[in-house]
């Protein structure tokens, strides 16, 4: 069932898109938009639907990092390591996220919750230094209040909210 | 088909709206102030004048980016009659003391004046402090000022005029010629003089009948939301700049180039091209033309080189993001081999203030070989962090002393950077240079997209240096090999240095390399890769000789780099 909705979310992606010119990166940002990143099956069931070989696809999708190509958990959380940021003690703050979750950036934490990655330049270098997780901004953090970010997190994922 | 719409009857009935108005506040709503509570700032705002009656007399208007987005969330109260009064670090109970002791009162307020409660001292930022007073907005004029999701406020603001002047009364060629008279140069990096490049993409001959104008919104430098800001802040004014290129380059068809991890400009753009294509400005036979533009939106997905033009084509025809070399040029065989202009942001957002006002009022800004405006981000160790414009040939010192307000930690400034990952740092003591693309070239760094960062004492330029050849690093591409290897084995010689273990050799064996990577790298990134590391050593090599001297004396074993 659940794959019959991915081919069925894929055929409206490739009708949408299919017929227009340099539509394939436009294509594989609906699919992650819709699951947060681009499951094999997913790039197999696009393959299939808009007649581009699989390799193709692999070639884009693996150049461009915004591109995830496995689960990156229910809460991603996102450390800003532009240049404002870095100047602003970006990499203490990326040190104690990585301590607070037991993970190092770009990894998943155990059970999956938390991914832990750093980022080039969110735009927001006025309130430096910044962190997100997921669509929500944290400005002018301090590494003391990673725990507390991390802390209401962990409840919405708890309360089963994500 | 889109009925031919009469843009001025809509702009003077928005007008006319707005006059009739008893305040309007404006509050801003870009991402910056939105991620510090920007959005409930604006619900409380609209609440709280619905419950004092007032939510048809008041304008709330969520704005682009006022500019001080370190004191944010910001709120303008204006009041016909009266100074405006700019609100900084609002939340939502001051956003209800405004319209309950301000708005409310002033409204009420006849002739006899009002005067604001003391209370509010603390939150009101004066608009006559230099961060304020010392810039000229061209780019920048409406956004703080228009909503940036609606056509009427932008017409209210005399938009789309300058594409009406240009269908009804200029030729192509005249357009070009305006803008090469007045001298913009184009704001991505390059500098290079649009009116040249537009005129190049005119004598091209369309292929299939097509040509194309590509907007150029990847913004790569990691530290700088110059181009993000102005699409978030006033997306019409690019369209309308993008929609005049195409007439005087005989473009087909307009493409902006976003980066995904903006999705607020992407949904800006998104909705600004929609209301222009309702309102006959897009499309078929534009207000009434023979122009026949449509305009589409194609996203980045986390690639820096995009940035570089060739990179980008490649990237919206849907390959992987790798530049090829030039020529030839775009303009002559671009994006599916057909003529393309690549424009950044800025430059297309400069087209229709330069075509209402002429080209001399452009050309009267700036020095003798760079002119109009340029909007920086200026972050790092100054008291006012935000997005700023002045004019071309202010100098640096005056933008990061009096604009900047300083370093807030009392610790003296050391250098700012520019032109991110490819330019260099300008040390403190000629910081008495005028903004221009030359003179900032001169010094080894470059004017580059805006990025304008600001470090003191506390900051290593050694770790600067590595910071920025990191990103260089990750972000090659892989095609050429003087970047890929040539970088990669660079930052291994910074490391040994900020580890202590380097030697003179190692010294040399950067410049070298540095070289090498200048000359022969493919593309733009390869080639401007090594200048923060040449531009640091120029400066502060006796940061990197400390490391060295260091490393040869054995007593001494537990050196860190760190600022002087
Ligand atoms: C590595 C690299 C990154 C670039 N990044 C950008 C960018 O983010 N935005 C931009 O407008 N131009 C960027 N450019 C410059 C573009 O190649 C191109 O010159 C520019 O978009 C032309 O527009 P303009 O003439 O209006 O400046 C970059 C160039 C290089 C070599
Ligand atoms: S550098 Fe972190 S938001 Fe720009």
């Amino acid at each position: 069932m659940a794959e019959e909705a991915a081919a069925v979310h894929i055929g409206r992606i490739a009708k949408q898109w299919g017929k227009k010119r340099g539509s394939l990166i436009m294509m594989l940002h609906a699919i992650q938009d819709q699951r947060g990143y681009v499951p094999r099956d997913a790039a197999l069931e696009l393959a299939r639907q808009v007649d581009v070989p699989l390799a193709r696809i692999y070639e884009v999708l693996t150049f461009y990092n915004y591109f995830k190509t496995s689960s990156p958990g229910k809460a991603v959380v996102s450390v800003c390591t532009g240049t404002a940021c870095h100047l602003k003690g970006a990499p203490d703050i990326l040190a104690a996220l990585g301590e607070e979750l037991g993970v190092a950036d770009g990894e998943a934490s155990e059970d999956g919750n938390f991914h832990l990655q750093s980022v080039r330049c969110v735009g927001c270098c006025g309130l430096a230094p910044v962190v997100t997780v997921n669509a929500t901004v944290y400005g002018k953090v301090k590494p003391a209040e990673m725990r507390g970010i991390i802390g209401q997190w962990q409840d919405r994922i708890d309360a089963g909210e994500l | 088909m889109a009925e031919k719409a009469d843009i001025g009857t809509l702009a003077a009935e928005e007008r006319n709206a707005q006059a009739a108005r008893k305040a309007r506040l404006f509050c801003c709503g870009s991402t910056g102030c939105l991620s510090s509570g920007g959005g409930a700032i604006a619900n409380a705002l609209t609440e709280a004048l619905a419950g004092h009656g007032l939510a048809d007399a008041v304008d709330v208007v969520p704005t682009g980016c006022m500019g001080l987005c370190s004191l944010g969330p910001l709120v303008r109260v204006e009041v016909p009659g009266r100074d405006p009064v700019l609100y900084k670090e609002v939340d939502p109970m001051i956003a209800r003391l405004i319209v309950a002791e301000h708005v409310v009162p002033a409204a009420g307020a006849g002739d006899e004046g009002f005067e604001l409660p003391a209370f509010f001292t603390e939150h009101i930022l004066p608009m006559d402090i230099p961060f304020f007073t010392k810039q000229t907005k061209v780019v920048l004029a409406d956004s703080g000022r228009v909503n940036p999701e609606r056509i009427e406020d932008y017409l209210a603001a005399d938009g789309y005029q300058a594409l009406q002047n240009v269908l009804a009364n200029m030729t192509p060629q005249a357009v070009i010629e305006l803008i090469a008279d007045s001298g913009l140069r184009g704001r991505g990096g390059g500098g290079f003089p649009t009116g040249q490049k537009w005129g190049f993409a005119r004598q091209a001959e369309p292929v299939n009948g097509e040509k194309f104008i590509i907007c150029n919104g990847d913004e790569g430098d990691p530290g700088a939301y110059m181009d993000r800001s102005v699409l978030e802040g006033n997306p019409h004014a690019v369209l309308e700049g993008m929609l005049i290129a195409a007439y005087a380059t005989g473009a087909t068809e307009g493409w902006f180039y976003i980066r995904a991890e903006y999705p607020l400009a992407v949904d800006r753009v998104e909705k600004a091209i929609k209301q222009a294509r309702r309102n006959g400005l897009v499309g078929k036979n534009i207000l009434g033309s023979d122009l026949n533009v449509d305009c589409q939106i194609r996203l980045g997905a986390g690639a820096f080189v995009c940035g570089e033009e060739t990179a980008l084509i490649h990237s919206i025809e849907g390959q992987r993001g790798t530049p090829r070399p030039r020529p030839p040029y775009p303009s002559v065989q671009g994006l599916w081999d057909r003529p393309s202009v690549v424009n950044n942001v800025e430059t297309l957002a400069n087209v229709p203030a330069i075509i209402r006002n002429g080209p001399e009022w452009f050309h009267a800004m700036g020095t003798e070989t760079s002119k109009g405006t340029k909007v920086f981000a200026l972050t790092g160790k100054v008291e006012h962090s935000g997005l700023i414009e002045v004019p071309m040939g202010m100098h640096l010192r005056e933008i990061v002393e009096d604009i900047g307000g300083g370093n807030p930690a009392d610790k003296p400034l050391k250098a700012v950077q520019t032109g991110g990952p490819s330019g260099g740092v300008i040390p403190v003591d000629q910081l008495d240079v005028p903004v221009c693309y030359e003179q900032l070239t001169q010094l080894g760094s470059m004017m580059g997209s805006g990025g304008m960062i600001v470090m003191d004492a506390d900051d290593s330029m050694v770790e600067i240096a590595k910071f920025y050849l990191g990103f260089a690093v990750d972000e090659s591409c892989g095609k050429c090999a003087p970047c890929r290897i040539g970088g990669t084995q660079m930052l291994a010689l910074l490391q040994k240095v900020t580890d202590g273990k380097a030697t003179l050799d190692d010294l040399d064996l950067i410049r070298r390399l540095s070289r090498a990577m200048q000359q022969a790298s493919l593309c733009g990134l390869g080639q401007t890769a090594p200048n923060p590391v040449i531009s640091t050593l120029r400066y502060f090599e006796d940061e990197y000789m400390e490391a060295v001297i260091v490393y040869s004396d054995p007593s001494s074993q537990d050196w860190t780099p760190r600022g002087t």
